[in-house]
């Protein structure tokens, strides 16, 4: 029986960003495994690489150097079109700062990843959106716009957002940097139980050392180095 | 999805209302514009009244002689020439001669003086065009030879004269003091219709020229009705036939005759043109319209360009997000393109508004006699074609750059909330 293949594996991954008379290294030498429901933190001082981390392992971002495998599978040489599949299948992103589109009310910005999913129809996405929402307890507020919830709301909103394609990796990036510490609990209480019931891989980066605590691995990174 | 890019199409229009508004004000009145100078245009070389089947309709309307040395004669056609060789020709399912330009007519109603436009024509006339008949009949080519002082006359001019436009059949008109018994009331029809327009028609016998004269130059034109449309160009060439084999007048003066069978559009633009070449200038007319009319659109759309580029900077963390959850470029370019078409839509309808309110100032003024320039199918399908042309013009450059932006910088942009 062949091994099963980690969820997500990067291998000697660089990432530099160059300007005209500067060039800085974001991550150097990167090599780390995410097995099949696994939850794992990655911390680190502001700077260090962390979210450029998580670019790369959602596939927003190309790496320098290195490879990046998703399910076994290299992608560094995939198309924009292939990227954006891959995106909307398996992976789901929670934002520090929530990213969602004011224009539109609650439902239909959980809606969004399966807009861009082919085949599925209206009534099957709203189906789908008020499921999540009912998930992160907010299905009485289907019909607001974002900026009539409060951070803790809209973050659930981002989460039910994130799980409405019902992805294998959900990568989140200080998902309660910007809420108080009781309503950094509940989203914490969330992404846990989301682990834990469902199995869903979870990448999330903080600066809340207690927080790190409560996942099953921690990953410690300074100037773009892993160190523990 | 389409009501979902709708939905944020008009949010975004709603969020920015100024700039919305002159967005929509640049594109509405430029539309506006357009649709007004078509409507015109429509108007006078479109398949109207009493030009209905304009696309089997040929003019032979000018002659032009070139002398020997130098310079040229440029006139409508004399009456016997036309008659000997035009009305003979083999290809057209008819062909009425009538005069080229009305001439004006004195008639008194009381002590008041009525100039009426007149036009001398004979009784083929009412059978390649398409008048409105609303009482009475057209004097028939059997009259025409008699000479039968019959005469149609338009709806107003019957109203003017008479006092009604009802019952006027069978009573007596007196222009230039010539007596004429009306036979027949057709609706008004616009002086932009050149070829056919007066507001009194009579026979072309009743006139005084000789017409057996066999002068080439006169003040006669030949309106040919083709079987059917394809047969246009054969037509065309046997009227070049018949050129080529016309004795010129005397050749030691002039060197060659041209005269041509045009279009109802071609007739027109040569008027303007002695030197048109094959088509009467309607290619040259049709290239400067086509490049003015871009011209004119190209100042609002780069306008669009610019107010689109920043709306869409403004709107990087959504792009981001999108590209996040799986939006490939190709979809963000068709949503932006499909979110300005919407924004240009917009301003199509209220283009339309605008041009149906400017034309029927137009209408008012009677600037134009018996003008009545309306916005019809045609007009709409112009309209529609010119702001979808709009929006992708205006939508696909800020769509592209947009759709190029990478997902972690447009996320960095943050705006959202």
């Amino acid at each position: 029986m062949q091994p099963i293949p980690p969820v997500i594996r990067l291998t000697n991954l660089e990432k530099v960003y160059q300007t005209k008379t500067i060039e800085t290294v974001a991550l150097s030498q990167v090599n780390i495994s995410i097995a099949r429901g696994e939850f794992v933190s990655v911390m680190g001082p502001s700077g260090c690489g962390k979210s450029t981390l998580l670019s790369l392992m959602g596939l927003l971002d190309e790496p320098s150097s290195g490879t990046i495998e998703i399910d076994g599978r290299p992608v560094t040489s995939y198309s924009d079109k292939e990227l954006a599949g891959l995106r909307n299948h398996k992976i789901g992103f929670v934002f520090q700062s929530y990213h969602l589109i004011n224009d539109l009310s609650v439902v239909d910005n959980v809606e969004l990843p399966l807009l861009y999913r082919p085949g599925v129809k209206g009534s099957e996405r709203r189906r789908r959106a008020l499921a999540a929402l009912d998930q992160v307890g907010l299905n009485a507020r289907t019909g607001h716009f974002p900026a009539q919830l409060s951070g803790g709301q809209r973050q659930r909103v981002a989460i039910a957002r994130a799980l409405a394609g019902q992805p294998e990796i959900i990568l989140a990036d200080e998902p309660t940097g910007n809420l108080d510490s009781v309503m950094g609990e509940e989203i914490m209480e969330l992404l846990l139980g989301l682990n834990r019931d469902q199995g869903t891989t979870l990448v999330m980066v903080t600066h809340d050392e207690q927080q790190a605590r409560k996942t099953q691995r921690l990953i410690r990174f300074f100037d773009g180095r892993q160190v523990a | 999805m389409l009501l979902s890019y709708l939905k944020i199409a008009w949010k975004v229009l709603l969020r920015r209302k100024f700039f919305t508004a002159i967005s929509l004000f640049g594109i509405s009145f430029t539309l506006m514009i357009l649709l007004v100078v078509y409507a015109l245009f429509d108007f006078t070389v479109g398949p109207h009244r009493p030009e209905l089947q304009a696309d089997r309709l040929l003019y032979v309307s000018r002659m032009q002689l070139l002398y020997r040395e130098g310079g040229q004669s440029n006139n409508a056609v004399g009456y016997g020439f036309l008659n000997q060789h035009i009305r003979t020709l083999k290809t057209p399912e008819k062909v009425s001669l009538s005069e080229a330009n009305f001439n004006v007519a004195t008639a008194y109603v009381g002590q008041q003086i009525l100039k009426l436009d007149l036009k001398r024509t004979d009784g083929e006339f009412w059978q390649v065009l398409d008048f409105d008949f609303v009482a009475g009949r057209p004097y028939n080519p059997t009259e025409v030879r008699d000479a039968a002082h019959l005469a149609v006359i338009n709806e107003s001019t019957a109203r003017r004269y008479f006092g009604t436009a009802v019952g006027v059949v069978g009573r007596p008109l007196e222009a230039d003091a010539v007596r004429y018994q009306v036979v027949g009331v057709v609706r008004d029809v616009p002086v932009a219709r050149a070829n056919s327009y007066a507001e009194v028609w009579t026979p072309v016998t009743t006139g005084p020229d000789d017409l057996r004269k066999p002068d080439l130059l006169g003040k006669y034109q030949a309106i040919v009705l083709a079987r059917q449309a394809a047969d246009v160009p054969a037509i065309q060439d046997e009227v070049q036939q018949l050129v080529r084999h016309t004795p010129l007048p005397d050749p030691k003066i002039f060197k060659k005759i041209n005269m041509r069978a045009q279009t109802l559009l071609a007739s027109y633009t040569a008027r303007f043109d002695d030197n048109a070449g094959a088509d009467g200038g309607v290619g040259r007319f049709t290239g400067l319209l086509l490049g003015l009319g871009l011209l004119f659109m190209l100042l609002p759309a780069l306008n669009l360009v610019n107010i689109n580029v920043s709306r869409t900077l403004e709107r990087s963390g959504e792009i981001g997000v999108r590209k996040a959850f799986g939006a490939t470029a190709g979809r963000l370019v068709g949503q932006f393109l499909l979110e300005n078409i919407f924004l240009t839509l917009l301003g199509g309808v209220l283009g339309l508004g605008l041009a149906a309110g400017a034309l029927a100032l137009l209408n008012g003024s009677h600037f134009f006699a018996y003008s009545n320039y309306a916005l019809n199918g045609r007009v709409f399908g112009v309209a529609l074609g010119v702001v979808l042309f709009f929006g992708i013009l205006s939508g696909a450059y800020p769509a592209y750059k947009m759709s190029k932006l990478q997902a972690v910088k447009a996320l960095k942009g943050d705006i959202a909330a």
